[in-house]
């Protein structure tokens, strides 16, 4: 068998020092990073436009394009399913889907994380939860990019998230009443610079785990399932393969979880951080 | 932000020098993400979220409604079944207590038949009796009568046909030696 031929096995493990010695990664961060095109190889590529407003550069990238993409999607699924509960209060199709999905972001997320008056930041919960979930699905399928795979993007949206929180926390308790509630009852006064300090830096680090979590979630997956497929190429042999492929498809599984996941999260986390801000008496 | 973006860039710079550090933080994707995320927020919020969450409130309010109606409606029949089942125990001692009474009436009517019939009885034997008496003693006395008529006439008949002088001188003189005897 081929195989056991010497020449080929050191062939191969040479290539892959070789790979490993040049170092060039550059063709898995092709597939994650944002780029200026659309790829649509082998079909073709198409360039995107550039943009700058003031001095800043505004062009559309890919992760801008998918973004839009899970908007138009979003606007598109949710006027049919708008429309089909006018017709009829009994979910019939892709109504029952979303409505799983609604009826859990309210009862699951909302109602436990913030309890009375989780009816004001409800819609901003389900956008979130929704537009992360379409964002995280994009990436899966073929030709498709991940936007949440762009620390931008998720640290954009963990600002949004950070911004909710705060102004929903200071309209409950009014601007004065929020900051002085952020520091505990009954503790000593010489602790309160530390406590300050400390608690200023609890309100920065939340958004900030926000954003590193939805982004290295699904950044990793992706670089995961390349890698394996990579190794197909940088060992120049047809071994691998069903090792790959089956390894690839089990993270790509993995990857669908993940998405569902992270979309959780990142609106559960919201949540509670929105549920902390308005009720502080906790 | 950006020399954070910046700090992280330069540790991250190794991996890749062709298409940058997928920590890279690019200002325009930060303006399109906030652009796109408030319009998504807002036409969603306003096409999407206000219907759907009312309708599902108001399919609740509805499933809470008929299911504390169907309720109601269950302990209403519930009770209804109860005032019926006391109602048929009711009826049930009704007609008991009439059957009863009837049975009473029936008995008493039964026994004062009875009585009256066997005081006509005994009367009717009595009557029987008597008549039969009074029909007997009127039998004897015409049967005593009829003898005797049938009697004396065999008497005449005999005596008739038997009266002849030798046999009439005969039976003198058979009677007058028996005397002189």
């Amino acid at each position: 068998m081929w195989i056991n031929n010497p020449n080929i096995v050191t062939d191969t493990v040479k290539t892959a020092v070789e790979a490993t010695k040049k170092q060039d990664t550059s063709w898995i961060m092709h597939h994650v990073l944002d780029a200026r095109e659309l790829d649509f190889l082998p079909f073709g590529v198409i360039h995107l436009p550039q943009l700058h407003l003031f001095g800043i550069d505004i062009s559309i990238t890919k992760h801008v394009v998918f973004m839009w993409l899970a908007l138009v999607i979003l606007v598109v699924t949710f006027i049919f399913v708008a429309r089909s509960y006018k017709k009829s209060l009994i979910p019939r199709g892709i109504t029952n889907l979303t409505e799983v999905l609604i009826v859990f972001v309210r009862d699951e997320i909302a109602r436990p994380t913030i309890g009375k008056g989780n009816e004001r930041f409800l819609p901003y919960l389900l956008t979130a939860f929704f537009f992360i979930l379409t964002c995280n699905f994009l990436g899966l399928i073929p030709y498709g990019s991940t936007a949440t795979s762009n620390i931008a993007v998720t640290a954009t949206l963990a600002t949004i998230s950070f911004i909710v929180v705060q102004v929903g926390g200071m309209m409950k308790n009014g601007v004065f009443g929020y900051f002085k509630g952020l520091i505990p009852h009954g503790i000593p006064m010489w602790l309160l610079p530390i406590m300050l300090v400390v608690e200023l830096l609890g309100l920065f680090t939340k958004p900030f785990a926000l954003a590193i979590r939805l982004f290295a979630n699904m950044t990793a997956g992706h670089i995961v399932i390349l890698a394996l497929l990579g190794l197909i190429f940088i060992l120049h042999t047809y071994v691998v393969v069903p090792v790959s492929i089956s390894f690839a498809l089990f993270i790509f599984l993995l990857e669908i979880l993940v998405a569902l996941l992270q979309a959780y999260i990142f609106t559960m986390l919201s949540g509670l951080f929105i549920g902390m801000a308005v009720h502080q008496e906790h | 932000m950006n020399t954070l973006s910046y700090l992280l860039l330069l540790t991250f710079s190794e991996g890749g020098e062709k298409g940058g550090s997928p920590l890279d933080v690019n200002p325009g994707v930060i303006l399109w993400t906030v652009v796109t995320f408030i319009f998504l927020l807002l036409i969603l919020k306003k096409i999407a979220w206000k219907p759907i969450l009312n309708s599902l409130s108001e399919r609740e309010n509805f499933i809470k409604d008929s299911l504390e109606k169907a309720d109601k409606a269950q302990k209403e029949a519930e009770k209804l079944i109860a005032d019926n089942k006391v109602s048929l125990v009711k009826a049930e001692e009704e007609a008991h207590k009439i059957i009863e009474q009837s049975r009473e009436l029936a008995e008493k009517l039964k026994a004062q038949i009875l009585d009256e019939s066997k005081s006509q009885a005994k009367k009717m034997i009595v009557d029987a009796t008597s008549e039969i008496e009074r029909k007997n003693a009127e039998a004897f006395n015409k049967l005593k009568s009829q003898v005797a008529d049938i009697a004396v006439n065999a008497a005449e008949k005999i005596l008739r046909e038997n009266l002849d002088k030798d046999k009439q001188v005969k039976l003198v003189n058979k009677y007058l030696d028996d005397l002189k005897n």
